[in-house]
């Protein structure tokens, strides 16, 4: 009985946490609203990219080198047709940023997804069967949690990268980067994920929904799952803002996206071989957007700690 | 005591194991050392012979061996591009990457811990709002951005501190040449020091406000105000001695994330340390020394994250050294 | 002149958008060595008040109105530097749970003798000196250990021990004891209840007892308040509130206690629970859970009125008074 009942209830429960409490401090929250709207804005304009963007950025039929190192229309010297300028291969600067925002975002979300999925799968086992198992998984978790992401990543590229040479490594970039920032990060899902099952686990309704003959599977995913979400929700906007940093980063070493086909960091290492010789504008503008992209990421993570106020994990 | 520290010391060689595998694995299948050797244009039978002569005929097990071995008396390969040992190679380049990270360090602890106990001292007062504010901009910019920002307000626009290199540095002992002798080694180090720390001191100030907001709460904050104990004393003897103690974890955790934020910075900077040296070797398949470097890191990142375990179990009273070595 | 002396003590909360009254209006007072205790089910504002008479109520709580004269100085004016002066000093507490009270990462020793150094002007050696001694008249064995000794290392009845030699360190006038054995093992409640009372009694020092327990009150106390959602309901001698309690709430708390069932009966719980603050009902806040209530009891707050030598707050006194005669006779 108690299980019927809160099966009815959890949806419901969750349904009115979204409508009541977060809406309402969303929009007694300016900050959050702002960074909502700048969020969805970017993303918008990143999704439809080929529609907005005037030129396609990895098309050589649209690429003059004469075009090169335009300067952006407010300042002498601009070419009214290239808005923020040129980069050094005479790309407009508008349409690779939104192409470069894109692939950041991409990435970003994927690799989060990646580590969501395995960490919140690894999570439920070790919590759900303990003994061994969750003791192997949880020592394992704190092993990778003391490697640094970054550091893992730059020297696994940096490896495959001259395994396989730049051109086959550039070709398959987008999936190296996704696949190497995903499966660093996953113990910090499996953690809390795990400590809520634990603390789940001991209630009744669990109980009474194994009594009344529901799997496993079912248990973990309809009953105990929904009770990590806002823990789940907490950490996923930090790790987005995190992965895209990552890829950014790795991407300026030259360790991910290719010029040819570039992300906000590669763009932005490109253009850091002119700042000296003045055009400021290729590194500048997409630093900028990526700066902007991850302070609103970073801004509603933590208007939504406030809010959901979830027990994390700590060290 | 003793106890613990033995289990630590076993931790840290089977880590140092792992880390010996995945770089052996790397070495033997990065390159070809041949190739290297005599260059392309010998006879497969003299190849053959060589690669006797060179053990890499030998079994996987054997020739790691030979690899722990050599490693053990120092000896990581000759870099194909220096045409020096490979550990040689880094340990000259160690000295500019510690110095960097020293520079790093000072500026984190140093302010990490009172603009940390300000804010959570003070969360309403305007200056706490300001250092909050400032520090999630500081999250969110990537380090190489920092530095770039910088390079280009300082060095660029403004002339006033030199965008690469070390500067004037002086011999010191051994390998090891400082920066903090000279005015223009100042200089030099100072806005690779501030880009490496730009993105750990923020995090640390937000991390040591909200362990040192929760301690505040904690009942014994409480009774010790009822005791009559001065606020001075409540801060930075009750609740920062606790407060560190979560911070100390993550202190350790960060270290790696430092190692890899100084091939950045130093990328950025031209820097003349191991992160740079690293990066160039990948770019050259130097493989002795990527090999060496993987070492060196991985022996500097058991060794400190062994000595932050220990200096936790020495702050924190609860952690009962003799039983945790068990 | 009596030692304490609250008049119409009001503590609020603020909330998101309105404050919350959590005491309101109590007046008590204390003499010089006496001791008095405090009754009610969790959320009366037992604890609140406690906290309010060192003038150390957390955030979001604050002191909207009323005097807590102590030795002649409102607590509630004090500057910072005088309620330091006063804390630990001329006025101790013992908190409820001693496992979370003292510092974890602080030697026992470090903990007391920074308390001696807060008041006196002492060396660390003597003031551990001191400490020693009170360490031994709480019956610690082996008090020179226990100075190097981290809380971890000792147990919860231990702890609150030291807690005690603690509160006594500085010769107080006065101790507020906020539950001070709800949180240990039951076999050794009873042991430092002897303690405490001991001590006080042979230092001459007033206690304010806080607890839910009267059992604990009536072995304890000379007198005794009795507290429901944020008022005083009943005041007076312990020994004839416990004899012959005036207000329902009072009966019924008595009523409740084990001693007062036989082997086999039930427990005679009050029925229904205690409003939270932000529920409180109109006219007197007890009426809903009381049997004896009329329309009156709904409407219009009791004030406190004497009656066979007691305080209490209740509209129908004499006429249960009277019924209760009637039905003995």
């Amino acid at each position: 009985m108690s299980s019927l009942s809160t099966n009815t209830n959890r949806p419901s429960r969750l349904a009115r946490i979204l409508n009541s409490n977060m809406a309402y401090s969303f929009r007694r929250n300016p900050v959050a609203m702002v960074s909502m709207g700048v969020f969805l804005l970017i993303a918008i304009a990143s999704i439809f990219a080929p529609l907005i963007a005037p030129f396609d950025p990895y098309d050589p039929a649209n690429i003059d080198i004469m075009n090169s190192e335009f300067p952006p229309v407010w300042v002498d010297g601009a070419e009214a047709e290239f808005v923020f300028g040129t980069d050094d291969q005479g790309r407009d600067l508008w349409s690779t940023i939104l192409y470069g925002t894109r692939l950041s975002l991409i990435i970003g979300l994927c690799a989060v997804g990646l580590q969501a999925f395995l960490g919140i799968t690894i999570g439920l086992l070790a919590g759900y069967i303990g003994g061994r198992l969750d003791s192997l998984l949880m020592r394992l978790a704190d092993i990778q949690l003391s490697f640094s992401t970054l550091m893992v990543a730059i020297i696994f590229l940096a490896i495959t990268q001259a395994m396989f040479g730049s051109e086959t490594f550039n070709q398959y970039a987008v999936y190296f980067l996704i696949a190497v920032i995903g499966i660093a990060e996953w113990p910090q899902y499996a953690r809390t994920v795990r400590a809520t099952v634990l603390a789940e686990k001991k209630k009744e309704y669990v109980d009474s929904a194994r009594v009344l003959g529901f799997g496993p599977i079912r248990i973990m995913v309809r009953h105990i799952l929904p009770n990590s979400l806002s823990p789940i929700f907490v950490i996923s906007t930090v790790q987005v803002a995190n992965a895209i940093i990552s890829e950014a980063s790795l991407s300026f070493l030259g360790l991910g996206m290719p010029p040819s086909q570039p992300s906000l960091g590669s763009l932005i290492s490109s253009g850091f071989d002119y700042i000296f010789s003045g055009s400021w504008w290729i590194t500048t503008i997409p630093g900028v957007v990526l700066i902007v992209l991850v302070l609103v990421i970073n801004l509603l993570g933590d208007w939504m700690r406030d809010v959901l106020n979830p027990k994390l994990y700590k060290g | 005591m003793l106890a613990y520290l033995v289990k630590r010391v076993f931790q840290a060689i089977a880590v140092m194991f792992a880390i010996s595998l995945v770089s052996f694995a790397i070495q033997d299948n990065l390159g070809d050392p041949l190739r290297e050797l005599v260059g392309q244009s010998v006879s497969d039978e003299v190849r053959q012979q060589l690669r006797d002569e060179l053990g890499l005929n030998d079994s996987f097990l054997q020739q790691y061996i030979r690899f722990i071995g050599n490693a053990l008396q120092g000896d990581l390969g000759t870099s194909y591009f220096f045409k020096e040992p490979a550990l040689d190679v880094i340990m000259k380049k160690l000295p500019a990457t510690l110095e960097l990270v020293f520079g790093a360090t000072i500026i984190i602890i140093g302010l990490s811990v009172p603009l940390g106990v300000y804010t959570a001292i003070k969360p309403n007062a305007i200056a706490s709002r300001i250092i909050m504010g400032a520090s999630i901009i500081g999250i969110s910019v990537p380090v190489f951005l920092t530095a770039i920002g910088m390079i280009f307000v300082f060095s660029v626009e403004l002339r006033w501190l030199p965008s690469f290199g070390r500067g004037d540095i002086v011999h010191m002992w051994g390998p090891w040449s400082t920066n903090f002798a000279t005015v223009d080694g100042w200089a030099h180090i100072l806005m690779p020091s501030i880009a490496l720390a730009s993105i750990m001191l923020p995090l640390f100030v937000r991390l040591i406000r909200a362990e040192m907001m929760e301690t505040l709460q904690s009942e014994y904050v409480k009774y010790a105000k009822a005791k009559g104990i001065h606020p001075f004393r409540i801060y930075f003897v009750h609740a920062l001695k606790n407060t560190l103690l979560p911070v100390i974890t993550v202190g350790g955790v960060q270290i790696g994330t430092m190692v890899a934020y100084t091939i950045l910075t130093e990328t950025v900077f031209q820097w003349p340390g191991m992160g740079f040296m690293f990066l160039e070797a990948v770019n050259r398949v130097d493989t002795p020394l990527i090999v060496a470097y993987l070492i060196v890191v991985g022996f500097i990142f058991v060794v400190t994250n062994t000595i932050v375990d220990l200096i936790y179990g020495l702050v924190n009273p609860t952690v009962n050294l003799a039983r945790m070595g068990a | 002149m009596s030692l304490l002396s609250v008049r119409d003590l009001t503590v609020k909360f603020a909330m998101r958008d309105d404050t919350v009254t959590a005491l309101n209006q109590i007046s008590f007072d204390l003499a010089k060595g006496e001791r008095l205790g405090i009754v009610g089910e969790s959320g009366a504002g037992k604890s609140i008040t406690g906290f309010s008479l060192m003038n150390l109520i957390s955030k979001p709580g604050f002191i909207d109105n009323g005097q807590i004269l102590f030795d002649g100085e409102d607590v509630a004016q004090m500057s910072d530097k005088a309620l330091r002066d006063m804390r630990g000093n001329r006025m101790a507490m013992i908190f409820q749970d001693p496992m979370v009270t003292l510092n974890p990462v602080l030697t026992i020793g470090q903990q007391m003798v920074e308390t001696l150094r807060a008041h006196r002007k002492l060396s660390k050696a003597e003031a551990a000196q001191i400490a020693i001694v009170k360490l031994r008249e709480v019956y610690i064995p082996s008090p020179e250990e226990r100075m190097d000794q981290y809380p971890h290392e000792l147990s919860g009845g231990m702890r609150q021990r030291i807690i005690i030699a603690m509160a006594l360190l500085l010769d107080p006038q006065l101790i507020i004891a906020d539950e001070p054995t709800t949180a240990l093992d039951v076999t050794i409640q009873a042991d430092i209840m002897e303690l405490l009372l001991e001590l006080c009694q042979s230092n001459k020092v007033g206690l304010i007892l806080i607890t839910h327990d009267l059992g604990v009150v009536s072995q304890m106390t000379e007198r005794t308040l009795v507290m429901y959602a944020g008022r005083i309901i009943e005041a007076g001698k312990t020994r004839e509130i416990i004899n012959d309690p005036q207000h329902p709430y009072t009966q019924g708390l008595i009523n409740a206690l084990p001693q007062q069932t036989l082997p086999g009966q039930k427990l005679k719980q009050i029925p229904g629970t205690m409003p939270s603050l932000t529920a409180i009902p109109r006219g007197c806040p007890f009426s809903p859970r009381c049997q004896y209530a009329v329309e009156n009891c709904r409407n219009t707050l009791p004030e406190v009125v004497q009656y066979a030598g007691i305080e209490v707050a209740c509209h129908e006194v004499k006429r249960l008074h009277n019924d209760r005669l009637e039905q003995s006779a």
